[in-house]
């Protein structure tokens, strides 16, 4: 009901983008969430001046640390900040190609399907903790090892994904691009991909967040730089607003590369707003 | 059904031999990475082995009792927030800046707050769970059927009757899938943070003290064991599944 106003709204106003996009309802929703974010930040201070203990610095102290020590520091951009999403973005990347090929052609093949079905579950339950050891003695201590870590943590929700969003492609289209004399490649491209591909960036927003996750998990062990490291190396120093800083980063990452792959989703999944 | 079985049993035999024949052909130090087969005889004998059971129940106890959290905060919250659009709206930026914090990142202010044992378990798990759980429930409601809610409002059904009867049925499968996916994650999370962090029982303790032992065909039978709960996991929740929305196929 209240959408239908909106558009409404937003249509008599049309007389320019800047216009459009200024609605009543938009600028209610900005002001929304600017309150929102200032009682998140009035809750932690009250909270931790209340609180009043080292494991827990006051904002005022974590903010400009932030600032100052991390995002404006040259040799932390150098030793944390980009190794860290380097090694993340390969991972993401090796997992995401590999698991939408092999998870559309698992998707389309009843046999295939249920021969790998609880092969992938066995291999889904094995927490990437566990694997560091095993991956640190087949790649070594280099980056490869912690690539390997990500990519392997972050495949299995694009690839169940892909298999159902195959699975979920339309018989009537299928023939028809068969009666139309479509090559097998024109099929995948043309019809199999579009029609999964809602579901295979569920899966891959599901994975950019879990990427994160793992790109700490792969720094715990044998690391020398990253984020992750530097995080783990203040807990046990008792380096807590370092800390602290670090995880209000690792927030924004989340957060710019969660916005980053809905930008990519927007244009490839364009026509679906038609 | 039966051939789903042989095909499944299958697929698991043939990767089973693929990786024997790898380990067998030692690559790499069999010392290091002992034999497919070695570490199956070892998960076997795990069995009937005591410790084991204890760590098992700590790790699944945690995993249990921290799902079981996120659950009860999760669906209500979701309901709100899906019923809600103003709500919906306040919450989701609060919501978009907690859910990318890793929960693994946690781990040293779970420390703090809560030692090494069970409660500091559940907390993560709580934490990682909650997000699949209250965006599912969410989406669930959102699918409603417009129908279905004005007609309750026409035959006078308040608010609370209203998302109790219409909604919450009506989302009930968008609300089990989330908590298929937090299940899975949750065993992840508790056997992750027994390795990261250390503790007094459960399965991902067990993994580091072998590997420290140098045992490592013990180490890879636990890590084995993790699998098996995963597959276990994965049919007992799909089986309910059928079972609890067999109304929907309808």
């Amino acid at each position: 009901m209240s959408d239908l106003v909106d558009t409404e709204m937003a249509v008599v106003m049309s007389d320019g983008p800047l216009r459009r996009w200024l609605s009543v309802d938009r600028i209610a929703d900005i002001g929304l969430r600017l309150a929102v974010l200032g009682g998140v930040y009035l809750f932690w201070l009250l909270a931790t001046r209340a609180a009043d203990s080292i494991f827990f610095p006051v904002p005022t102290d974590v903010l400009p640390a932030v600032w100052n020590d991390w995002l404006t520091d040259s040799t932390t951009w150098q030793d944390n900040i980009v190794p860290s999403v380097i090694r993340l973005l390969y991972g993401f990347v090796l997992a995401a190609v590999l698991s939408i090929a092999l998870g559309l052609a698992i998707g389309r093949s009843q046999v295939l399907l249920e021969m790998l079905e609880p092969t992938i579950h066995f291999l889904r339950a094995i927490p990437p903790p566990a694997l560091l050891p095993v991956f640190l003695i087949i790649f070594g201590i280099g980056d490869m090892q912690k690539v390997m870590v990500i990519a392997f943590g972050v495949a299995p929700p694009i690839l169940l994904n892909s298999i159902d969003g195959a699975r979920s492609v339309d018989q009537l289209q299928l023939d028809s691009a068969a009666a139309l004399q479509i090559g097998r490649r024109g099929r995948i491209t043309k019809v199999i991909f579009p029609a999964a591909a809602p579901k295979v960036f569920a899966g891959l927003r599901v994975s950019m967040s879990l990427a994160v996750i793992l790109m700490v998990i792969s720094e715990l062990v044998a690391a020398t730089d990253g984020i992750g490291f530097r995080i783990m190396r203040n807990s046990r120093n008792f380096a807590y607003v370092d800390m602290w800083a670090g995880l209000v980063v690792l927030a924004i990452l989340g957060i710019l590369l969660n916005a980053g792959l809905t930008l990519i989703e927007r244009r490839v999944l364009r026509w679906r707003l038609l | 059904m039966p051939t789903a079985w042989t095909r499944g049993a299958a697929g698991v035999l043939i990767a089973f031999g693929i990786v024997e024949l790898l380990t067998r052909a030692e690559f790499v130090n069999p010392a290091y990475l002992p034999p497919a087969s070695s570490v199956v005889a070892e998960t076997v004998r795990l069995f009937g082995d005591s410790d084991f059971w204890d760590a098992l129940w700590a790790t699944l106890w945690a995993a249990a009792y921290g799902l079981a959290r996120a659950i009860i905060i999760a669906v209500p919250l979701g309901l709100v927030l899906g019923l809600s659009r103003w709500a919906y709206r306040a919450a989701i930026t609060v919501v978009e800046l907690l859910r990318p914090i890793p929960s693994v990142a946690l781990i040293p202010l779970a420390i703090l707050l809560f030692g090494t044992g069970t409660s500091m378990k559940a907390f993560l798990v709580t934490f990682a769970c909650l997000w699949p759980i209250l965006f599912n429930t969410i989406y669930g409601v959102h699918d409603v059927d417009r129908v279905g809610v004005d007609t309750a409002r026409v035959f006078g059904l308040g608010w609370f009757k209203r998302a109790a009867r219409v909604n919450l049925p009506a989302a009930s499968p968008f609300i089990y899938t989330g908590i298929k996916i937090a299940a899975s994650v949750a065993l992840i999370l508790a056997i992750g943070a027994e390795i990261v962090a250390g503790g007094s029982s459960g399965l991902g303790i067990e993994m580091g003290e072998a590997r420290a032992l140098g045992n490592l065909k013990l180490s890879y039978a636990y890590v084995t064991v993790t699998g098996i709960i995963g597959v276990l996991l994965y049919i007992v929740m799909e089986a309910i599944e059928r079972h609890l929305f067999r109304w929907r196929s309808m």
